[in-house]
């Protein structure tokens, strides 16, 4: 096999920087010299030779962002007279060259094989994400990149990157640069540049992923405080300021011109439809201590009942960023403190037995209409001794009871990898192969349930990662031609 | 002992948990007895150097001090990420020289041992500090200590405080096992794991080389031990391999004891030396299936004979680790010579005694080839005859004190892991368990309490490999480390988690992978 080449009938030719880049990774996976075996020049087998698999895309799109609504279907048909790969849009001829780069393998001598094949795939979930955490532990942008790049292999489409929380403010806002010099770890090392977040959202691009940023309030906002005064609510001791604070202040018209001016940056400088926004974990004991929120609660009716004040907070955040011409994706206390939403709304499940067991959960969301995304089993931060990724895989995101049209209203799930215990030196063994577990059950039928399968299947694609340079850990006892050398 | 800026360094731990309290020296291990003053010294990569002391025993044919001069040069100025040397500031004084004295016979060429003095004492004034050790051991632990002295200020100068230092550890053995045999560890990560455990003061890399899983250990006597036995003629240690391994070891004080697991644990062994492992039996014939080493054949003895008499060539050490764990009965419950040899013996159907006549016959040959033995603790538990010296390793979780207990009672020295199994992972700062543990903490009088020489902790590899190890080994298996060396009154959880937070930083500045404790960052 040599080349990829465009069909004369395909929309897309050269110059579509999506595959034309995607061509020249594939060739250097499939065949540079990372292969362990050097290639002998014997022609022993009589298997007719391919020069070249042929991609169709039929609808043109290159220049465009991967959306919620692109399709990924592809076939794959390699026989005697064709090589040959077929796809509505780019994003699918992406899935479909890392389905042919899985199928061709090089025998003892070195000559490169590809059997008989005939594939028809397309994805089971739309949503198929994978969360980084950039604030408990600041990732080098070589980390987010060679993370994308392994999503692509197992076709993950959406990196939803958490970006700040308590800990940390790593982005760098040109609207209120204070937010980043005050907030960061720090400013001249620890930062993500409008430059790093463009690059992060082409790089996702050319791999077809989207990049779901995370701009979380208003709790899990500590790291905001230092570079904007006011913004967070001073807690009290009786009458007196403690000198901490607590969640975004929700009473203030400071807060929300704050959050308008914010917010149109982010909406500006993050091209996909949606944006995440938060909304979990909201603390109440620090707006409960401070006399001006008791007022304000008192002439607003809310009485004691500060899921109120939460939703009045978030509500008027969402129209702000409506008003952007953004969707939003919110994580399930938005929801469950009955925060009055736009029914386009996604809702994001991560707790695993509260309020209810997570089933319950995506039965109550889809029941009220709401589209949802599963997350709660697949925190893949939590690690125990043993193969874990078994219990990842045999979870069903529809195991809940509700209607057809219930459950079309879930349109996938995310492996989260938060930070507390986790930075560039132990991110990929911990995230691979493990997350794979999660793509194949968010891509695949939900027919393909055998875990001994899946194991052998893993087993080697481990292997295929470590040959493609991913640290990529162990599933069990055993080895791979080639291991992992540090350097 | 003086902090700059505490004021400050309070605000911020109200903001969040940060790692980087103002630069200072951060010790880990705990020494014996620091005394620090505020008085700063500074020093710079062209004026300071490390050199021996006239009065020293050793000099500058001594390659194994030689080669700790320039690793720890380079540790110190941080030879990879150094900034341009700046101003330098009027007000300190100069530190120019580390003369390094050895007082006793160095012990320059040879391998540490269970008994070498690994204490120093470390004098830091201007112009010029000293350390003193009766050995080379002890050189190596105060030049650790020394790096880990010496700071950069905020405009990057090299700065350490004037100490005065004096330090030896509380446990002489202090390992990490690794498991080459569940996954193959490629050299480089055993040498990194060396390195890693220089920094943290372990003195022993217990290496269980081999398995039921796969037999890497390239034997000259029985090549096809490796040959069948490994996972592939690249997954395998040659006797070169191994050289390296050792020798780079003696280079940081550490002794390389190596496990040859037997009678269990054995599988690999059969595909490479027909006739040692114990057909299985069903009913009246043959499974095709094997169990542990045969004990009732001569030729297992004389293989046995010929195989531990190369090991002890190979490997220096005084001590050989010969297993002993987990023997399952069933495959020689099923073998009907083995049921007549059992009845000839007069065991009847106690395996055990079966188990322990290999043992002690195994035990035997290891004697007569002038090794000592360590053993896991079913051959204690089980009651074999062992020789007086014979090591217990203590590992099973339930009841360890218990054991412990038993073991010192009986009179033999007892190496602690159970507490300290690090492949068992869990969500969370799992080092502090680790850090609380005492491995004094039995019923025992003081004689048996001296017994207990140490401990390890281990990392067993059927879930870790290169892509993992380092991670999870470190900075996790440094709270073991301490634990071995400081003493028992070191026990303060928070402060050892603000030096483990800036010792780990250390590490990964130095190339070791190191995961976080928790939430923050490297200053760097």
């Amino acid at each position: 096999m040599v080349a990829f080449r465009y069909h004369a009938s395909s929309a897309a030719q050269p110059g579509c920087s999506v595959l034309d880049e995607a061509f020249q990774r594939y060739r250097d996976l499939l065949f540079s010299s990372s292969w362990w075996q050097p290639p002998e020049r014997t022609r022993k087998q009589h298997a007719p030779e391919k020069s070249s698999l042929v991609i169709l895309v039929s609808t043109p799109g290159c220049n465009e962002l991967p959306s919620l609504e692109s399709g990924e279907n592809y076939t794959l048909t390699i026989n005697d007279d064709h090589c040959f790969l077929l796809s509505e849009t780019v994003w699918g001829a992406l899935r479909g060259l890392e389905t042919f780069s899985q199928l061709v393998w090089r025998s003892p001598e070195g000559t490169f094989f590809i059997n008989k094949t005939e594939i028809e795939d397309f994805p089971r979930f739309p949503h198929r994400g994978l969360l980084l955490d950039t604030s408990r532990h600041y990732l080098p942008l070589t980390s987010i990149l060679d993370t994308l790049d392994v999503m692509a292999y197992n076709k993950f489409n959406v990196f939803h990157w958490h970006l700040v929380d308590d800990s940390s403010f790593p982005y760098d806002s040109f609207t209120f640069p204070e937010l980043t010099r005050k907030g960061s770890y720090d400013p001249a090392t620890h930062i993500y540049t409008a430059q790093d977040v463009k690059e992060v959202i082409e790089y996702a691009r050319l791999r077809g992923i989207r990049v779901l940023a995370e701009f979380d309030t208003p709790g899990h906002t500590l790291s905001w405080g230092p570079g904007a005064p006011g913004l967070l609510t001073p807690c009290y001791s009786g009458s007196h300021p403690t000198g901490t604070f607590g969640p975004v202040n929700p009473i203030l018209n400071s807060t929300y011109e704050f959050m308008s001016a914010f917010f149109l940056e982010v909406s500006s400088v993050f091209p996909d439809f949606y944006l995440h926004l938060g909304g979990d974990e909201v603390d109440f004991t620090c707006w409960k201590s401070n006399p001006d929120i008791q007022s304000f609660m008192k002439k607003q009716g809310f009485g004691n009942d500060f899921k109120q004040l939460e939703s009045f907070y978030v509500q008027t955040l969402l129209n702000i960023v409506s008003a952007y011409d953004k969707g939003y994706v919110v994580w399930q206390e938005v929801f469950d403190n009955k925060v009055k939403v736009r029914p386009d709304t996604i809702i994001q499940v991560w707790r695993e037995e509260t309020p209810v067991r997570y089933t319950k959960e995506m039965e109550l969301i889809t029941g009220a209409g709401f589209r949802a995304l599963l997350s709660a089993p697949w925190y893949l931060n939590h690690i125990a001794y043993g193969p874990d990724w078994r219990e990842v895989y045999m979870v069903e995101p529809l195991d809940f009871k509700g209607s057809p049209q219930q459950k079309a209203l879930v349109i996938g799930g995310e492996a989260c990898m938060w930070g507390e215990y986790v930075d560039s030196t132990n991110l990929a063994p911990r995230l691979w192969p493990r997350a794979g577990a999660v793509a194949e059950r968010l891509w695949s039928s939900e027919l393909v349930t055998s875990v001994d399968f899946a194991f052998k299947r893993l087993t080697r694609f481990r292997c295929e990662l470590l040959r493609r340079g991913v640290q990529a850990q162990p599933l069990s006892v055993g080895y791979c031609e080639q291991e992992f050398e540090e350097t | 002992m003086e902090h700059r800026g505490l004021g400050l360094l309070a605000l911020l731990a109200a903001l969040a948990p940060c790692c980087c309290a103002a630069p200072g020296p951060t010790l880990w291990p705990m020494p014996l007895s620091v005394k620090t003053s505020p008085r700063l010294l500074v020093l710079s990569r062209e004026n300071f150097s490390i050199y021996h002391d006239p009065s020293s025993t050793a000099g500058p044919s001594c390659s194994l001090l030689q080669e700790a001069f320039r690793r720890y040069y380079d540790y110190i100025f941080d030879f990879n990420k150094s900034r341009l040397n700046p101003a330098k500031h009027n007000s300190a004084a100069e530190l120019k020289q580390l003369l390094v004295s050895v007082v006793l016979e160095s012990e320059c060429d040879l391998y540490p041992s269970i008994t070498s003095d690994e204490s120093y004492t470390l004098a830091v004034e201007g112009p010029v500090a000293f350390l003193k050790a009766n050995r080379v051991w002890g050189v190596l632990r105060g030049l650790e200590t020394f790096s880990q002295l010496i700071y950069q200020d905020s405009y990057g100068t090299f700065t350490v405080n004037e100490s005065n230092i004096i330090d030896s550890p509380r446990f002489p053995h202090r390992g990490i096992l690794i498991d080459t045999a569940r996954h193959f560890l490629p050299i480089k990560t055993i040498l990194k794991t060396l390195d890693a455990m220089a920094f943290n003061k372990f003195n022993v890399l217990h290496w269980h080389i081999v398995d039921d899983q796969s037999f890497p250990y390239q034997s000259v006597a029985f090549p096809e031990l490796s040959n069948k036995g490994s996972y592939s003629l690249s997954h395998v240690y040659t006797p070169n391999d191994v050289r390296t391994v050792i020798e780079y070891a003696r280079l940081r004080g550490i002794r390389v004891i190596p496990e040859f697991d037997s009678p269990g644990h054995t599988q690999s062994w059969g595909k490479g030396q027909k006739n040692l492992l114990t057909p299985c039996y069903n009913g009246p014939k043959q499974s095709g299936t094997f169990g542990p080493i045969n004990p009732i054949l001569n030729s297992t003895y004389c293989f046995l004979s010929q195989f531990f008499k190369e090991v002890s060539t190979m490997f220096p050490d005084q001590f050989v680790h010969l297993g002993g764990d987990e023997v399952e009965f069933t495959c020689w419950e099923s073998n009907p010579e083995v049921i007549a040899f059992m009845k000839k013996a007069g065991f009847g159907r106690d395996f055990q005694r079966l188990q322990s006549f290999y043992i002690q016959k195994l035990l035997g040959i290891v004697s007569t080839l002038n090794k000592g033995a360590i053993v896991w603790q079913e051959v204690f538990d089980d009651h074999a005859k062992l020789n007086p010296g014979t090591v217990v390793q203590v590992w099973k979780n339930e009841m360890y004190h218990v054991t412990q207990a038993a073991v010192t009672a009986a009179g033999f020295p007892v190496i602690l892991s159970a507490p300290w199994y690090l492949d068992w992972i869990s969500y969370g700062q799992d080092w502090r368990n680790y850090y609380k543990v005492d491995p004094l903490d039995f019923d025992g009088s003081q004689e048996q309490k001296k017994l207990v020489i140490g401990g390890e902790a281990c990392l067993w590899g059927e879930y870790v490999d290169a892509t993992n190890l380092t991670p999870r080994l470190w900075p996790r298996a440094s709270a073991v480390g301490e634990r071995l060396w400081s003493q028992q009154n070191i026990k303060d959880i928070e402060d050892a988690y603000d030096r483990l937070t800036i010792h780990r930083c250390r590490m990964t500045r130095r190339g070791i992978a190191a995961e976080p404790l928790f939430t923050g960052y490297c200053n760097f």
